[in-house]
């Protein structure tokens, strides 16, 4: 098969002791970054991108597709760990990941999300290898009313999921809506919720809110739990490795996590955050045990840290093809093509298959570097769980702060993280969940402007939500998340009645 | 207050080409304010001009600071606050600080800072996919003509030079600016998407965004806004068609508030002496941006009248109220 051949040449491209030695600076720097929250590998690639210059365009980019897988893998360590996403993405991740450290068993939840990540990487580079032509075909049909009905999808799922009852998730959820009006408003450029101050016309920072919420949040929760009784953190209790249990329940997460990934990942303005969110909502409800979900289940780390790598490749697949950058790392990996005067596009796989198929073979070999780098350091990471818990959140505290200032110098960037941060202590303090705050603040403007451009489109007509046959069968499944619990409880009822 | 990181890596990134360079650099040590996030136009401008200012020897150092928020709003506000009457800072606009600072009723306003030059202009086209029934700019002209709402427009940001674009090109065919159906996309190639997957009429963006999908045979160009056919380029303009619509994404680079006059000739000469410099054209040729150099008052009165028209286009429309 010609995409074998073309596979082969391009792993004999990134074999090259040079190129191997690029990649290796690539995942290094993306995982160091990753773990920084605010400095993302797209800021990274941003800064290196005049340095690079000088150099040649495949090791460049070979380079900068290791700082983007690399970033996806360091993120989750601190959101396991200390329960501060470094992105949006490992967001998901945080939930049960760091229920698990919490509970000792920082290492299996490191070893999945690692295995995982490399496991759904491969998979997808597997994809992005194969399926990139046919996949963009759907991608680029996917309109307005699409996203729309793959938002209330997400709503619908992720608002049934968490917390201990709907309205406490739907007030959270709401939370997060009002946060994501604020701002200029994407489609009138009117400001909303501003107050006048400049600062807050590109609206809520994501990290921001995410690293208030949870790490702040959960800093000044621990502080204000000290007089009564002392949370006891086991650094590792039990193996520090997956034990066959842990293989079992994590293999399953993986795959289907993937398959959130890749295809929302490869969509313009899927994202990572939507995969990581339906795979985490996913594994809840097909766990064997849902009840340890919030107390630390090892398939709340396995499912979104896959989907969130899958997902990175996914992004690659309407870059290389189209050109169409669809994250910010993504826009900054074109800028570096355009850099060597490279279109990426349709063209590219033709003019220039030996870049195209480096870059390709490359992320296989980012992705066996990642888990040979990942998977040692493990042990090191559980070890800061033993550091006494005053140093261990003082720290929290500096280096989310840190992580603020450098993404977004400002005072009222950090007058937010600090409001947020109480938001959060208050919030964990009467028991409401917190990630569906961040799900509002991200998916909501995105469900909004898509709704507003769907109907601009179709000149006020709402049927066109219908026509589409992606969005009525969205719609469809999102009407049924939200009916079926009633319905079965309904047909439970009826079943007792009639034994 | 710099990140660190970003403060650290800029050291390096200067020390490195610094080091490439043989010494004997001026004393020059300039700062330029990227009023955006890394990546964007005017962030590579700021960059692009790091390296040319320190490649050519012009400048010792520079340092380049990202200042993101609003369009340039953010940015501009603390260049004219923080910077007054510093002779060693400058920092990058364009066009759609135009439009942003308007729009966001900015208190601090182009008015108030030292031009000093024009530096890179991007034409604008519009384009429709391959398989749409309209072939030139008077049939789409026809199309809007007939029914203005249902010409759905797909571009940047609401108040950018896309829907600027999209208002002119109505508003010189005699129709309604103000029906115009334009629906933003957050940039990032959504609004791309949008385009090949047929859900709009047409697309408008600058022509090096899109020059692949032309030459691929994805999309169809229309016309494009330069005032003469632009060579190695087989797209007619929008004036040979008989439409009068000449704009283009320009780039510019200002300094701050209250500096001296010897301020502000050491930096305009600074800045021609970069223009004329091979890295300078090295870096056009590479991003494929159109020198586009202005100095001194026609760049000022230039200033001035791209103002008063962006403005006047943003009002009719709605955006901005008078």
């Amino acid at each position: 098969m010609e995409t074998f051949a073309a596979l082969a040449h391009g792993m004999a491209v990134a074999v090259q002791p040079m190129n191997l030695l690029y990649a290796l600076i690539g995942v290094f720097l993306g995982t160091a970054v990753g773990v920084l929250p605010g400095i993302g590998p797209a800021l990274t690639v941003a800064l290196l991108l005049p340095v690079t210059y000088k150099l040649d365009p495949g090791g460049s980019l070979i380079m900068f597709a290791g700082i983007y897988y690399g970033g996806m893998y360091g993120g989750s360590t601190t959101a396991i760990l200390i329960n501060t996403p470094g992105e949006s993405a490992s967001m998901a991740t945080a939930l049960e990941g760091n229920k698990m450290a919490k509970a000792g068993r920082g290492g299996p939840a490191l070893a999945t999300s690692a295995i995982g990540s490399f496991v759904a990487g491969t998979i997808a580079t597997i994809g992005l290898a194969f399926l990139a032509p046919w996949l963009v075909d759907f991608a680029v049909r996917f309109g307005p009313e699409d996203y729309f009905a793959l938002m209330c999808v997400a709503f619908v799922t992720v608002s049934a999921t968490f917390g201990d009852s709907p309205i406490r998730g739907l007030t959270s959820l709401f939370i997060g809506l009002t946060l994501g009006l604020i701002g200029i408003d994407k489609l009138t450029g009117q400001a909303r919720l501003a107050f006048g101050m400049p600062e807050l016309l590109d609206g809520v920072e994501v990290t921001t809110l995410a690293v208030g919420l949870f790490a702040v949040g959960e800093a000044l929760h621990v502080a204000s739990r000290r007089h009564h009784a002392e949370e006891k953190i086991e650094p590792v209790r039990g193996s520090l490795w997956m034990t066959r249990q842990d293989w079992m329940r994590s293999w399953k997460p993986w795959l289907r996590g993937t398959m959130f990934g890749f295809p929302i990942g490869a969509l313009p303005a899927g994202g990572a955050e939507i995969p990581t969110f339906l795979s985490y909502s996913t594994e809840k409800r097909l766990s064997k045990h849902p009840e340890e979900f919030g107390k630390g289940a090892i398939e709340g780390v396995a499912g979104p840290e896959a989907a969130n790598n899958a997902s990175a490749a996914g992004t690659l697949v309407p870059l290389l093809t189209l050109g169409l950058p669809t994250s910010a790392t993504a826009a900054m990996m074109l800028a570096g093509f355009q850099q060597y005067g490279l279109n990426p596009g349709p063209l590219l796989f033709a003019e220039r298959p030996d870049l195209v198929w480096g870059l390709i073979a490359s992320l296989f070999i980012a992705n066996v570097m990642l888990l040979v780098l990942n998977l040692p350091l493990v042990g090191l990471w559980v070890r800061l769980l033993a550091i006494p818990q005053p140093w261990l959140y003082a720290g929290i505290l500096v280096f989310a702060t840190m992580g603020t200032i450098a993404a977004k110098p400002s005072v009222v960037e950090l007058s937010m993280l600090a409001a947020f941060g109480v938001l959060g202590f208050l919030m964990r303090r009467f028991d409401f969940p917190i990630a569906p705050v961040v799900v509002g603040l991200i998916l909501g403007p995105i469900a909004e402007s898509q709704l507003r451009r769907a109907l601009a489109i179709s000149l006020g007509d709402p049927i066109v939500l219908l026509q589409s046959p992606m969005s009525a069968t969205l719609l469809g499944i999102a009407l049924t998340a939200l009916v079926a619990p009633f319905v079965l409880k309904g047909l439970g009822r009826f079943k007792a009645s009639e034994d | 207050m710099m990140p660190f990181h970003t403060r650290l890596f800029g050291a390096v990134v200067a020390l490195t080409l610094a080091a490439t360079a043989p010494a004997l650099s001026q004393q020059l040590e300039l700062k330029i304010m990227a009023p955006a996030a890394p990546g964007g136009g005017w962030d590579q401008t700021a960059r692009a001009m790091q390296q040319a200012l320190v490649a050519a020897k012009i400048a010792r150092s520079v340092q380049v600071t990202n200042v993101a928020g609003a369009g340039g709003s953010v940015g501009i506000a603390q260049f004219v606050n923080g910077a007054k009457g510093d002779g060693n800072q400058m920092m990058v606009n364009g066009f759609v600080m135009v439009g942003a600072l308007a729009m966001n009723k900015s208190p601090v306003t182009l008015e108030q800072v030292t031009p000093i030059a024009r530096l890179t202009e991007e034409i604008q086209v519009i384009v429709v996919p391959a398989n749409s029934p309209l072939k030139t700019a008077q049939d789409l002209a026809a199309a809007v003509k007939a029914d203005i709402a249902k010409v759905t427009f797909a571009g940047g940001s609401a108040g950018g030079v896309d829907h600027v674009m999209a208002a002119l090109f109505a508003g010189t065919i005699g129709a309604d600016a103000k029906k115009i159906n334009y629906i933003p996309f957050s940039g990032g190639g959504e609004s791309l998407a949008a385009i090949l997957g047929g859900k709009v009429t047409a697309g408008i963006s600058g022509l090096s965004e899109y020059e692949g999908q032309i030459k691929s045979g994805k999309l169809r160009a229309l016309g494009v806004t330069s005032e003469k056919r632009i060579a190695g380029i087989d797209i007619p303009t929008f004036k040979e068609q008989g439409i009068d619509l000449v704009l283009a994404n320009w780039r510019s680079v200002v300094a701050p508030p209250g500096i001296t006059p010897e301020q502000r000739k050491t930096l305009s000469e600074a800045v021609e002496k970069m223009v004329q410099s091979d890295a300078w054209k090295d870096i056009l040729k590479q991003k494929g941006w159109d020198d586009a150099y202005l100095s001194g008052d026609a760049f000022a009165d230039f200033l001035k009248k791209e103002t008063t028209r962006v403005t006047d286009v943003l009002k009719s429309v709605g955006l901005v109220k008078s």
